[in-house]
């Protein structure tokens, strides 16, 4: 009796507990991608993780600042290129400061910086310690380049929607051609899964399609890159890269987080088992 | 039951530090030799799990502190640094998070133990309001808390709480804008905001700490209470404290510590909200604010009633019940085990808070406003109806003589 009461309890909060709705907005459900990094055993897919950083810097670049990452961040341990291929050889740097290809990186940026002594600012290319460029000086300069849309800030992106890296990988993919009756305004394109309200742009038979308008145009199109290991650039290709290397970018120690988990987990288990036999031994002539 | 010292000091050093501070008595006294029911189940180790977490977040929180910038411009960032560049940055961040709701978690399964074995009632009525301070405090410190990363959450969170205030110019016009103002250090969540924020979110759990002190004074007076509610009547009704219970909560809180680290190092984000890893934008009003899953039974009853001003003291009230329950509820038989009518409203009670948890996750509008209604309707009546009618009206059933007598009868059920 006692312990189906706490099993009750125990489920009934675990349902409380369920993550609140989503945001407002009737979006389509995100697909169900397969990730390498979900589950307690997933890990990053550093080949994946190369591509993506590839989509990032010719395609999404050109909008979208990851302030929160800095060049040696791609060097350091679990980033996607803390391996190096020189010849035939996997060749692994403790500092990326040493890594040749983040430090080929951050050189093809130019850096502003100073004052230097007289007073001046200078124009230096970029070092492993420097943070990621943004496209845009500002805010405002983004927004006036984008028709008053902000292009948001990818570093934490799959963190920051629910159910991220299926959402970003289903809008990526979801610009479907607009439904007959659909009123597209100009400077918007309609999206399947960006949340939004579309009755009022609806002319057609039935309810108004699920998604939204977003302002993005769709950014990726086969062949927008080639990848140098010969991997077919479609569409869907691209968008797992580009979202492996977000999630990445969101959360650097996860793989460090779950290795770390699995010691824990085994620590305290055998502690558990250590006290329940202690207890049990103790209390073994008390009747309680 | 905590009755004459059993110590006796060893000649020398002890003996004389026992003349001057008498240290290890006192800790003799309270946690080796504390005599304690011996028919506790797990629902009383929920007070050692409780000392833990408060002890982890005191001390996760001073080395976050270490690393955390209190700016609006660059609180968010800080935050992020901590994450990526600190290190085991985003174990103690994960930690403290996480820890906040396993904190709330076992406080509420704590006050759920204490309202079905009747532990509020005498001689413990200053220990059970004590604790509802404690779980004030712990209120006040989580919502300021969570308003320091400065995500679009936090900062709409605090935007929706403060000017909860701000229903007072209802009672007197220009009252609660005067507290609005007062509480933000300015016209609107801002910079002072969060800096107050912080300095008190630093502040209030050592003011925890002391209340717990208190809770654990005000227990070692009358004892603990025990699942039959009866008070001990010899001592062969109880263990010592150490090893008994050492061990047992021990396995406790291992146990309890084995969900919190499934959290923290494999699901570290379930219990928050995506949009706090958006930064604060004062122009871009989230689509739906929710608080931290803690807080919203509390939030429910808040959106509960259609007036402002109403929804607040609802909200306030449904904790300020609490403080008076033990003379709400005035049956002699503590334990619901023997109360078997009030054990049915005490279901319904528990089924009613989860009811508002799931009614404040969700937008206020259409049915769900109507059952977050009537779930705070029946919130009310249980402690202002419900249980002040059944001390009166109530046989208890078999209600055993004494702790022993109920160990020997579970002992013949049990063959």
């Amino acid at each position: 009796m006692k312990k189906t009461l706490f099993l009750g309890l125990a489920s009934a909060l675990a349902l409380s507990l369920a993550s609140p709705a989503d945001a407002a907005g009737y979006a389509k459900q995100p697909k169900d991608v397969e990730w390498s990094f979900s589950g307690p055993f997933g890990t990053f897919d550093r080949a994946a993780m190369q591509r993506g950083f590839q989509v990032y810097k010719e395609v999404c670049a050109a909008c979208h600042s990851m302030k929160l990452l800095s060049y040696r961040a791609l060097g350091e341990k679990g980033g996607p290129f803390e391996y190096v291929k020189i010849g035939d050889e996997l060749k692994h740097f403790d500092n990326p400061n040493d890594n040749p290809v983040v430090k080929a990186i951050a050189a093809e940026q130019v850096i502003t910086d100073g004052p230097d002594e007289v007073g001046d600012m200078f124009e230096r290319p970029g070092r492993p310690a420097d943070r990621f460029v943004s496209p845009f000086p500002n805010d405002n300069a983004a927004r006036a380049a984008n028709n008053q849309a902000l292009p948001p800030d990818m570093s934490v992106i799959v963190k920051a929607r629910p159910n991220g890296a299926n959402y970003i990988y289903s809008l990526l993919t979801g610009y479907y051609e607009p439904p007959a009756g659909l009123n597209v305004p100009v400077g918007q394109y309609y999206n399947a899964y960006f949340p939004g309200d579309l009755k009022a742009y609806w002319k057609g038979e039935g309810h108004a399609p699920k998604g939204g308008f977003i302002s993005m145009a769709p950014p990726l199109i086969d062949d927008i890159v080639t990848y140098s290991d010969g991997t077919p650039a479609t569409v869907e290709q691209m968008s797992k890269d580009l979202v492996t290397f977000l999630a990445w970018a969101a959360e650097p120690k996860m793989e460090e987080r779950k290795r770390l988990g699995f010691g824990v987990m085994l620590f305290l288990g055998i502690l558990a088992l250590l006290l329940y036999g202690s207890y049990r031994t103790l209390w073994r002539d008390i009747k309680h | 039951m905590s009755g004459p010292s059993t110590y006796k000091p060893k000649p020398g050093f002890e003996t004389w530090l026992d003349q001057r501070l008498p240290l290890i008595r006192f800790a003799n006294d309270t946690m080796i030799d504390f005599p304690t029911p011996k028919n506790l189940n797990y629902w009383w180790t929920f007070g050692g799990i409780l000392a833990v977490c408060l002890v982890l977040q005191i001390i996760t929180g001073i080395v976050l502190a270490m690393n955390y910038v209190a700016h609006t411009d660059l609180a968010f960032q800080s935050v992020e640094r901590i994450m990526r560049d600190v290190n085991f940055g985003w174990l103690l961040r994960y930690m403290h998070s996480n820890g906040a709701s396993m904190f709330f978690l076992a406080v509420y399964l704590h006050m759920a133990r204490g309202l079905y074995y009747g532990s509020y009632k005498a001689p413990r009525e200053i220990l059970w309001i004590l604790g509802v301070i404690i779980f004030l405090l712990m209120m006040a410190t989580a919502f300021m808390g969570y308003v320091l990363p400065w995500g679009q959450m936090s900062y709409w969170g605090a935007m929706v709480i403060t000017n909860l205030f701000s229903s007072f110019d209802q009672l007197i016009p220009g009252l609660g804008t005067s507290i609005t103002t007062w509480l933000w250090g300015g016209f609107s969540v801002d910079n002072p905001t969060l800096n107050r924020f912080f300095s008190l979110h630093y502040l209030l759990p050592f003011v925890i700490f002391a209340v717990v002190a208190l809770h654990v004074w005000a227990l070692h007076v009358p004892g603990n209470n025990n699942p039959t509610g009866i008070e001990v009547k010899s001592k062969s009704e109880t263990v010592p404290f150490h090893p008994y219970y050492t061990v047992k909560d021990g396995f406790a809180i291992v146990i309890f510590l084995m969900l919190f680290a499934a959290f923290v190092f494999f699901n570290p984000n379930a219990l928050g909200h995506a949009d706090n890893y958006i930064p604060a934008d004062p122009l871009v009003t989230p689509a739906h604010i929710v608080p931290e899953w803690y807080f919203l039974p509390f939030y429910a009853m808040l959106r509960a009633v259609p007036d402002k001003l109403g929804g607040v003291l609802v909200m306030f009230g449904s904790i300020g019940l609490l403080f008076i329950l033990p003379w709400l509820d005035r049956a002699k038989t503590k334990s619901m085990r023997y109360r078997p009518i009030a054990k049915q409203f005490w279901f319904l009670f528990i089924i009613a808070f989860l009811v508002l948890g799931y009614c404040g996750s969700q937008p206020a509008d259409g049915p769900i406003v109507l059952v977050a209604q009537i779930a705070t309707g029946y919130y009310f009546a249980y402690f202002l109806i419900i249980l002040p009618l059944l001390a009166k009206l109530e046989t208890p059933k078999g209600v055993p003589t004494s702790i022993s007598a109920a160990v020997l009868s579970s002992d013949k059920k049990g063959q």
